[in-house]
């Protein structure tokens, strides 16, 4: 049985890591390599880095970040943030990844999700999903949260694990950076229309709000602001997970 | 300055991950598709991420099936890494047709539906009490298909994700493993350096 991963998420904007309410108000927090290594010495289950500074500002892929957080890193790295082609993910696997997320360019031209399953397998493709709530739905939004496409979220999730995604990082636009915890009914809603596996992210303030996550179809649990403010440590999480009934990697 | 481990590029790869462990574990690496170096390196990692049809071509058009059949044959050391142990076994469902390297008397095919596809995570690794260089822990593992049994003359670990599944094999100084121990944390960086160790029997 596949046991629940409890994920750190390194948002990095010109090679420092920052963190936001709903995407922006953006502030420093810290070095990416320092806070990966510190990462892989709590024995965190996987790694995300997301370049959010490539999207807006049309960046390249911040390939040197990647190069030295895999020196120090000897556990999975999923990095996304201005994927637009099957090149520009295999730069990223090259410098390091072992699975690329993408998002804007999957919904502009969702071909870009079948060529990367083809190329290098679905197990290393993932859909990072910006969803936001809608007239009791939700809809896709893209270029780090700042165009609504209108588009149906549980939809495009299920046309996307369709043509080539292999897992989908799940992100609530209405919870990012709350602290409330996660969108529940969005979780349910993409569980029941997808097979692969689906990363909660967005609103995590505590193990309550991860426990929940799971319960609600997630197969992993990412969060950002709780890990880099230094007031919880994986381990310490993981404890609590497990004295809420979560089975965790100890 | 002499190379202690080759890793066999097969094609894009998370050769990055298999490199920085070596590295962690204090070897020197080098990466090549030569089948002479393939056939004379002391240690060999073929790694793999990709698919069973393409990737077959690709040892085939690189002259490198014979080269990599009689160093595993031989139980000379060699470390195969997610698609590499699926190689060695005689075919897969993800590519129906097409012959694998045929080592293992075996066929991959896909996880049931009862569970997520691709498996994606950690799972518990259950070795046999017989093996050299395999432990019980948890592994990372990324694979839409599996072998189902160990097969005979081979030792090895298994997990469940939807009924037990092979999760590893090893023979000799031959190590074949399902999930990735570059990507399994310190379990699976003290798994490579025992193999990193190992000798022929």
């Amino acid at each position: 049985m596949l046991i629940p991963r409890v994920i750190p998420c390194l948002d990095v904007a010109n090679g420092r890591v920052v963190k936001g309410v709903k995407f922006q108000g953006l502030r420093e927090s810290g070095d990416p390599v320092e806070l990966a290594a510190a990462y892989a010495a709590q024995d965190a289950d996987e790694l995300v880095v997301l370049d959010v500074a490539a999207t807006p500002e049309a960046r390249g892929n911040h390939l040197e970040v990647v190069r030295a957080v895999r020196q120090v890193l000897p556990l999975p790295l999923t990095v996304g943030g201005g994927v637009r082609t099957a090149a520009d993910a295999e730069a990223l696997l090259e410098a390091g990844a072992d699975k690329v997320a993408v998002n804007t360019a999957a919904v502009r031209r969702p071909e870009l999700l079948t060529e990367l399953a083809t190329r290098f397998g679905c197990q290393c493709t993932v859909l990072a999903l910006d969803a936001a709530r809608r007239n009791g739905g939700w809809e896709v939004v893209i270029r780090s949260g700042r165009h609504r496409t209108g588009d149906d979220a549980v939809a495009w999730a299920a046309h996307a694990a369709e043509i080539g995604a292999g897992e989908i990082l799940l992100t609530s636009w209405d919870r990012d950076g709350t602290g409330i915890g996660y969108d529940l009914e969005l979780i349910a809603a993409i569980r029941a229309a997808v097979a692969v596996p689906i990363i909660a992210s967005g609103g995590a303030s505590g193990p309550e709000h991860m426990v929940a996550a799971l319960g609600a179809g997630a197969d992993a649990v990412l969060a950002a602001t709780i890990f880099h403010d230094g007031h919880t440590t994986v381990p310490d999480l993981k404890a609590r997970l497990a004295a809420l009934g979560a089975e965790v990697r100890l | 300055m002499k190379s202690d481990v080759v890793i066999v590029r097969t094609g894009t790869a998370n050769l990055a991950s298999v490199v920085a462990a070596l590295g962690r574990a204090g070897r020197r690496v080098r990466i090549t598709s030569d089948p002479e170096d393939v056939a004379g390196a002391r240690r060999l990692v073929l790694p793999g991420v990709g698919s069973f049809g393409p990737v077959t071509a690709r040892i085939d058009e690189l002259g490198l099936r014979a080269p990599l059949a009689d160093r595993v044959r031989e139980g000379r050391p060699t470390l195969a890494i997610c698609l590499g142990l699926q190689m060695l076994a005689a075919a897969s469902e993800e590519d129906a047709g097409v012959a694998g390297l045929g080592i293992l008397p075996s066929v991959a095919t896909r996880f049931p539906e009862s569970v997520r596809v691709p498996q994606l995570g950690w799972n518990r690794v259950e070795a046999d009490p017989s093996c050299r260089l395999l432990r019980n822990g948890c592994a990372y593992f990324a694979n839409s298909f599996r072998l189902e049994e160990i097969p005979e003359g081979w030792t090895g670990a298994t997990s469940d994700h939807g009924g037990r599944f092979v999760a590893a094999v090893e023979r000799g100084a031959v190590l074949a493993c399902q999930f990735h121990p570059e990507l399994s944390g310190g379990w699976g960086q003290s798994l490579i350096e025992r193999w990193l160790e190992a000798q022929p029997c």
